[in-house]
């Protein structure tokens, strides 16, 4: 057992993908200011756009609709502050609606940022979602009016990976002259993404989900869109996102993006088989599981499982001694005692939600390492089980 | 990278939550002479403590457990569990999450709770077993007093706040809706809310 390192943490943040690692050694030296007009600016200047076109290609985005940021929070960030900006001369002041929705499974840097809306006299919508984590449409079209004035629906759950009807959600937003945002850093770079398509006016991209460096983020604003910038100070990214770039970050999504285009596809396909393979596994193995998640709407590596009477945070711990790293969908881990806000907008009771885990796959994941996983898991659940007040032998005492 | 990383929560802990003791393995052939369940496990923890008692000495002659929780949670009842075996009740009866945090390791701060629930469990086999042996004189009733009118807030209720992680009135407020309607409590839940943080969270 010694020495075996599986992660299976890929939703977290990933790994840099080698070549990324290799281009960005080599770009270590190009420390010129992009904004500068001699030689070592415009050396770094080209770099940075040979990026822009890369990334604005892979979604399908024209290059003028690539904003680099710092992550992909603060994308986010930006798209909900438009909203409240103060000031009189900005595009958003005398549009005056007040009506933002989301949903109730976002990433927390949405949840916390209209809650900061709420706090400033917004009107901040939560929808609901189905047992498989999509939103409910219906409520949706009772919640549009000519008020709202932003739709924020993540494309893909980072805990559940249940995806979402972008297109449709769009459309709609856009016919209540609503505009429209995805949080999509879970989605690009595992399926396909194109903005055409979805029609969105803003998208959110992270470059260490995609085996990118940390520190990078790209929010997609189609072009015509009304902007306020977040970051105020500099005409970088025209004047939509001020700060020096971050130029060996770009540099590193770039190449992030060019191998995600050659491997996305068939990774995703490997990896749902092996995903196919786990919780046929789990489930012969292991009584009283329940998955999470929806059954074909979802991100290929995403799986997560709770189990009946065993707590998240000792499974992930166990897991961790063997040697595999996994997430909790309890949150009783990182500080907070509440279970995930995810799992509990899908209905399940909050004692399966602290039972909860996550693993998530990646391009590095083989065969082995969901075999190894399937050796230990059955081992570890029985253990916790065993010492478990919330659990009798071979009963099902936890209602789901 | 180095490879001796640390790990979560100290070794003392860990090592308890590899292989922890006196787990009660058949609860149904365990004849014990006080029962005692804490927590709830919509909150994520629950201790079950079970203990036999040498009723001429008034000595802990077994302790068995079971826990649904973290690595805290459990270590923390593994711990308790072979600290009270050979000692007397009323010894026992008067360990404060304090000693059980410090014969931990020490816990984060957001696992506190974990060494008051292992107290509260141990404390309440030990009323159990008063309770069937005509002691009942010796329990130690955890008065509680309400401290908000309006919505019916007790002193146990700003401390299970303080557990929490609440610090601030705000905290309090948001955990237990105290002082939302009248405000009369706020001076007084101030009062109790810097007493509870000194009490669990100061070393």
């Amino acid at each position: 057992m010694a020495g075996i390192k599986i992660y299976l943490d890929h939703n977290a943040t990933t790994p840099l993908h080698p070549e990324v690692k290799k281009t960005m050694c080599k770009a270590m030296d190009e420390f010129g200011n992009p904004s500068s007009m001699h030689s070592f600016g415009r050396e770094a200047k080209k770099y940075v756009e040979d990026s822009r076109n890369e990334i604005a290609s892979f979604i399908g985005a024209d290059t003028d609709e690539i904003v680099f940021v710092g992550s992909g929070s603060e994308a986010n960030n930006t798209v909900l502050s438009i909203f409240s900006c103060p000031s009189k001369g900005c595009m958003f002041h005398s549009e005056m609606k007040r009506v933002v929705i989301t949903t109730a499974i976002e990433h927390p840097c949405i949840i916390e940022s209209s809650k900061c809306l709420s706090d400033r006299g917004f009107d901040v919508k939560y929808l609901g979602v189905d047992p498989t984590g999509k939103v409910d449409i219906r409520e949706l079209e009772r919640m549009l009016d000519k008020n709202v004035g932003l739709v924020s629906v993540m494309m893909a759950n980072n805990e559940i990976g249940t995806l979402q009807d972008i297109e449709l959600i769009t459309d709609m937003a856009h016919k209540n002259g609503a505009l429209m945002h995805t949080d999509a850093v879970q989605a690009v770079g595992k399926i396909p993404v194109d903005v055409k398509k979805l029609n969105v006016d803003f998208l959110t991209i992270s470059g260490h989900k995609i085996y990118g460096p940390k520190g990078i983020g790209v929010l997609f604003v189609r072009k015509g869109t009304p902007f306020c910038p977040f970051v105020r100070g500099g005409h970088q990214e025209m004047g939509r996102r001020a700060g020096t770039e971050n130029t060996l970050g770009i540099i590193g999504l770039g190449k992030a993006v060019e191998m995600r285009r050659k491997e996305m596809a068939e990774e995703e396909k490997r990896l749902k088989g092996f995903k196919d393979i786990l919780k046929r596994g789990i489930e012969k193995s292991i009584s009283d599981v329940y998955f999470n998640g929806h059954p074909e709407d979802c991100l290929a590596g995403t799986l997560n499982v709770s189990f009946n009477g065993a707590e998240g945070e000792a499974i992930l711990l166990y897991l961790d001694l063997a040697g595999i790293a996994v997430s909790t969908g309890s949150a009783c881990a990182s500080g907070s005692l509440d279970p995930s806000h995810v799992l509990l907008a899908t209905g399940i009771s909050p004692e399966l939600a602290h039972g909860s885990i996550r693993i998530s796959m990646g391009r590095s994941t083989d065969k082995k390492d969901v075999e190894y996983v399937l050796d230990t898991l059955p081992g570890i659940i029985k253990k916790i089980r065993n010492m478990s007040s919330a659990y009798s032998r071979g009963g099902n005492n936890v209602s789901k | 990278m180095s490879q001796n990383k640390e790990w979560v929560y100290s070794e003392k802990i860990k090592d308890h939550f590899i292989h922890p003791r006196n787990i009660l393995e058949d609860e149904a052939s365990y004849k014990y002479d006080g029962k005692g369940i804490v927590g709830n496990i919509k909150c994520g923890d629950q201790m079950m403590m079970v203990i036999k008692v040498d009723k001429e000495k008034n000595i802990i002659t077994d302790c068995k457990w079971k826990t649904y929780g973290c690595a805290s949670a459990i270590a923390s009842t593994s711990l308790l569990s072979e600290i009270v075996i050979g000692m007397s009740l009323d010894k026992a009866y008067h360990i404060s999450p304090k000693d059980i945090a410090k014969e931990l390791g020490g816990l984060p701060e957001h696992k506190i709770h974990c060494s008051v629930l292992g107290d509260k469990a141990l404390r309440s086999a030990i009323d159990d077993y008063y309770m069937k042996n005509g002691m009942r004189d010796k329990i130690q009733k955890e008065k509680s007093k309400i401290v908000c009118q309006c919505m019916n807030v007790t002193d146990h209720d700003i401390e299970n706040a303080v557990l929490e992680g609440a610090r601030t009135l705000l905290e309090l407020q948001e955990h237990t809706k105290l002082g939302t309607v009248c405000g009369q409590c706020k001076d007084e839940a101030e009062k109790l809310l810097k007493n509870y943080v000194e009490k669990h969270f100061n070393k």
